[in-house]
């Protein structure tokens, strides 16, 4: 039945590109969540009025994310090509698209970082300097864990964001279903396999969703 | 245990300076209940932040426990502070944490192993009885044992001192006094040192030994509770005297009293420590030929002593009730005429 309605669809192809869109977006989202939480701390904590008050790093940290948050995705993939080449020694293949992928992403999960941190309550910070606490111990013990479900909730909508940038990326080379998509699909004016790779996309979207609204609220105690 | 000398703490603002405290002095002994009463903006909660660190004065010093803290910073400081322990106007609990891991925290931070950590934590709940709540999330509990988990976190480094920034504020007159009775509990008990700011006159007549009124960055009357309810000096002071002392309906059942009653002597009557025991109404009975009418009346306990007042209408033949006024006014009692408005 199912090779009657999607003549096209090789089956055994789908699943590879599946399994390339699942690797490139797990890898780049466990390097947003490592990196985007360094690039969020080092914004809350040298911002105003915090421990580490310190215009200039908050002013270069701050210009840094809002530049490469700004960049649309298509063209930073393009702009990091000989950074990309330096560094993997490639421009195709899934790996090749990871440092386009978390360049991209990390600034944008910073910002959803910071904007967690601030919502912690600022007494609860103050009472953890009130009991003698050093900031290692604030931020591994108040500040991530108080904010946990915002950073969950934040990779979340960013892991999203990376299965549509890794569908972006494949159209130049990156492999995955948005390589199938467009390649197998759009240029050869197959239908069925667009249309299939894009179920597929919306499954993995789906169940990220899923999975990140599970964690959340099991984590939220408030 | 606590001796503040010549402390200023001046702001920059965008609108210029504030001085928030301007030139304190005070010296607070080893397990005395210090209340420290001023309407909000007086500087009371800038000068209690100073107490641990969390301000540091802009001049004069600040001595805890021997150490002063307005000079120690790094290492020291976060030594100090873990023998102050701080209760807080909204708890300030971290709701990721359940109760006992909440109380806990103190000791991780103080580097106390596990199996103590533990053993520690049981002992703190049951002294500020919160049994059965133990692995309940902060968000579960009800305000008042919400300021119990504070103040068993407060208490968990066995502090010498501990601070109370309008600690019972946001809770209920029931809760309140719950609350309070804890902490004279735990001031017997451990011998603690306890300074506490509130805008609540009720909460120094109840627990404190000792109050200082601050108004606009300065203490503007200080000594002991029933000293300062039998005598207030400054207006401020005795608006806060009067919200413990005088009930709401006062001046209305008196105003009312006066109209419906032309003739006769409404006579406010204020009780200090051991008057408030004497039996004035009876021998006023039985020496005078009057009636005397009981208007209205309340008497408090503060930690040195009881404070009361007492309204009464005198009615009778005039020259009598002038001579029973009189006769008031010798008593160890201090007397008011409240005549129409």
């Amino acid at each position: 039945m199912l090779e009657q309605w999607l003549p096209n669809v090789d089956w055994e192809k789908m699943w590879e590109a599946t399994t390339e869109t699942l690797y490139m977006t797990s890898i780049s989202v466990l390097a947003t969540f490592i990196l985007g939480i360094l690039l969020g701390l080092l914004l809350f904590l040298t911002a105003k009025g915090n421990i580490w008050q310190n215009k200039v790093v908050y002013g270069v940290v701050s210009a840094f994310v809002n530049i490469f948050r700004s960049i649309p995705f298509i063209i930073l993939i393009v702009l990091l090509i000989p950074f990309t080449k330096a560094l993997v020694g490639t421009m195709i293949g899934e790996n090749a698209a990871l440092p386009a992928l978390i360049i991209g992403a990390a600034p944008f999960y910073a910002r959803m970082v910071e904007i967690g941190l601030r919502e912690i309550d600022k007494g609860v910070i103050e009472a953890a300097r009130a009991m003698g606490a050093k900031t290692s111990t604030i931020i591994f013990k108040v500040l991530l864990p108080e904010s946990m479900p915002a950073l969950v909730s934040g990779i979340t909508v960013t892991a999203i964001a990376l299965v549509g940038y890794t569908a972006m990326a494949g159209v130049i080379g990156a492999g995955g279903l948005g390589n199938l998509a467009y390649l197998d699909g759009f240029q050869r004016s197959r239908n069925d396999v667009t249309l299939v790779a894009t179920i597929v996309i919306l499954i993995i979207v789906f169940v990220v969703q899923l999975i990140g609204d599970l964690i959340t609220n099991k984590l939220d105690k408030r | 245990m606590i001796s503040i000398e010549n402390v200023k703490k001046i702001f920059s603002t965008r609108n210029g300076k504030v001085t928030a405290v301007d030139d304190i002095n005070l010296a607070i002994d080893k397990g005395e209940i210090f209340g420290v009463i001023g309407y909000s903006g007086a500087g009371k909660s800038t000068l209690i932040r100073m107490l641990n660190g969390l301000e540091t004065p802009s001049s004069g010093s600040v001595v805890v426990g021997g150490r002063e803290i307005s000079k120690i910073r790094g290492g020291e400081l976060r030594q100090a502070r873990q023998e102050i322990g701080m209760i807080f106007q909204h708890f300030n609990l971290l709701w990721s944490r359940t109760v006992r891991e909440n109380i806990a925290f103190p000791l991780e931070i103080s580097g106390v192993p596990k199996a103590e950590r533990l053993k520690k934590v049981d002992e703190l709940i049951k002294l500020v009885g919160l049994e059965g709540r133990e692995d309940s999330y902060p968000s579960q509990l009800s305000g008042g044992q919400k300021q119990r988990v504070g103040i068993a976190r407060a208490l968990a480094n066995d502090p010498k001192v501990l601070l109370c920034d309008e600690a019972t504020s946001a809770l209920d007159p029931q809760t309140t006094d719950a609350i309070l009775d804890l902490l004279v509990d735990i001031n017997k008990r451990l011998g603690l040192t306890i300074v506490l700011i509130t805008h609540e006159m009720h909460v120094i007549r109840k627990i404190c030994h000792r109050v200082a009124v601050m108004e606009a960055g300065r203490v503007v009357e200080m000594g002991p509770v029933l000293n300062v309810f039998k005598s207030p000096e400054q207006p401020i002071t005795q608006r806060f005297v009067q919200q413990v002392t005088e009930l709401e309906e006062s001046k209305e059942t008196i105003d009312h009293l006066l109209e419906q009653f032309p003739e006769g002597k409404v006579v406010k009557l204020t009780f200090i420590g051991e008057s408030a025991e004497q039996p004035i109404i009876t021998n006023l009975i039985r020496q005078f030929n009057i009636a005397v009418n009981i208007v209205q009346g309340k008497v408090s306990q503060t930690q040195n002593g009881a404070y009361g007042s007492l309204f009464v209408h005198l009615t009778g033949d005039q020259a009598e009730v002038e001579r029973a006024v009189a006769y008031l006014e010798k008593q160890e009692v201090s007397s008011e005429v409240i005549s129409h408005a």
